[in-house]
């Protein structure tokens, strides 16, 4: 049972890759990944809240008790959000204002109390750390990829550092559909159903 | 009073907090395979979502905004929400033993619904009056319940068709909400 540190790490970065292995935390998913640096910007501050809260419920998983333990892992990851939220507003207030409700929302995000649930509270510190970034840095590029797509084909501009790319040329249509609600739905059904085309092979 | 009409309709069709906000979609997934749950899934929704905008509304008035303290938001709010769905859930387990059957397992699965949280959120960034925040709280729970209840409708459907290898299970499901989305969609500009 003895697995290393390392396949602690990779199993989040396509095995268990939330969200298309592990269906979790998909509001954000959804919602954030209108533009590349939206998602790739909330991916980062879920990874931080991720990894913080796997270490701090992985060092106390003997001291909770079991009966209580959801409402403290809650008020754990809580407190990192609340973290994340206030530093956001200070440093990367344009970000901050994009992703308005959905950085509370962190505090909801299945994935956050899932890995927290089913991972920390029964392995080491070390490897709850790499499950957290294994897990965190798959949502994020999940969240990338997704955002990139809709970026792509909704507007035909990718922004990448804040520089607009136009990479379909001035004749290109966008594609709306992409950018608003539904499109969102369908994307991600769809980059699903071609990441089970890839493993069937 | 039209105003308050006019903001309900708003809630429960245009910015539908399932298909047009994005919210609560673990559980729209979850419990939409068979009626019977996504009934109750709706219908403890509609319970714990206006009770939970209350409170936080007065949480946040009268509490977080006395004492300066609005940075604690996010703590507080769930704090709330965990500890009133555990409480509902005691109160109807000895109360209301049937409804308690009903709601069964969906109560606690409750606190971890965005759509909750995000309500009271957008309850407290809109600087809703108290009586509006009921409304917007009780009407987004009504749409909630009938994304739910009317995707739950469609999937039961899809259970009998031939569906593709690699677009079974989530995939369809995810590709047919956001059909159902584009329908909820040409609401937009209705008020």
């Amino acid at each position: 049972m003895a697995k290393t540190l390392v396949q602690e790490f990779t199993k989040g970065l396509w095995d268990e890759i939330p969200p298309f292995r592990l269906v979790l935390g998909l509001c954000p998913v959804l919602a954030v990944t209108k533009t590349v640096e939206n998602g790739i910007g909330m991916g980062m501050a879920t990874t931080f809240v991720l990894v913080c809260s796997n270490i701090l419920v992985s060092s106390l998983r003997n001291v909770i008790p079991s009966k209580v333990r959801i409402a403290c892992f809650i008020i754990i990851i809580a407190t990192f959000v609340t973290v994340v939220e206030l530093v956001m507003q200070a440093y990367t207030y344009p970000l901050f204002l994009k992703l308005g409700i959905f950085i509370p929302l962190i505090v909801v995000n299945c994935i956050v109390l899932g890995r927290a649930e089913a991972f920390a509270s029964k392995n080491g510190v070390m490897a709850s750390l790499a499950d957290g970034l294994g897990i965190g840095i798959g949502f994020t590029l999940a969240l990338g990829a997704l955002g990139a797509v809709r970026e792509l084909f909704g507007t035909g501009i990718l922004t990448i550092w804040e520089k607009p790319i136009q990479i379909f040329g001035p004749s290109f249509q966008p594609f709306t559909f992409m950018i608003e609600a539904p499109g969102a739905f369908v994307c991600l059904g769809l980059m699903l159903c071609v990441m089970n085309m890839m493993e069937s092979k | 009073m039209g105003d308050y009409i006019v903001l309900a309709i708003s809630c429960i069709l245009i910015n539908n907090i399932l298909l047009a906000q994005y919210l609560g979609n673990c559980p729209f997934l979850g419990t939409s395979k068979k009626m019977e749950t996504a009934i109750g899934m709706a219908m403890a929704v509609v319970f714990v979502l206006v009770m939970a905008g209350v409170i936080t509304w007065i949480v946040n008035k009268y509490i977080l905004q006395q004492f300066g303290i609005e940075y604690l938001r996010t703590v507080s709010f769930i704090l709330v929400i965990a500890s009133l769905v555990q409480f509902v859930e005691m109160f109807l387990k000895k109360s209301i033993p049937a409804l308690y059957a009903g709601l069964g397992i969906f109560l606690p699965l409750i606190t971890t619904n965005c759509a909750v949280m995000g309500v009271c959120l957008i309850n407290v960034n809109e600087e809703y009056t108290f009586l509006q925040a009921i409304v917007t709280s009780f009407s987004y729970a009504i749409g909630f319940g009938l994304a739910l209840i009317l995707f739950a409708g469609v999937r039961e459907r899809i259970l009998l068709a031939r569906v593709p290898k690699p677009l079974q299970d989530t995939s369809i499901a995810l590709v047919t909400a956001g059909i159902l989305s584009l329908t909820f969609f040409a609401f937009k500009g209705m008020v």
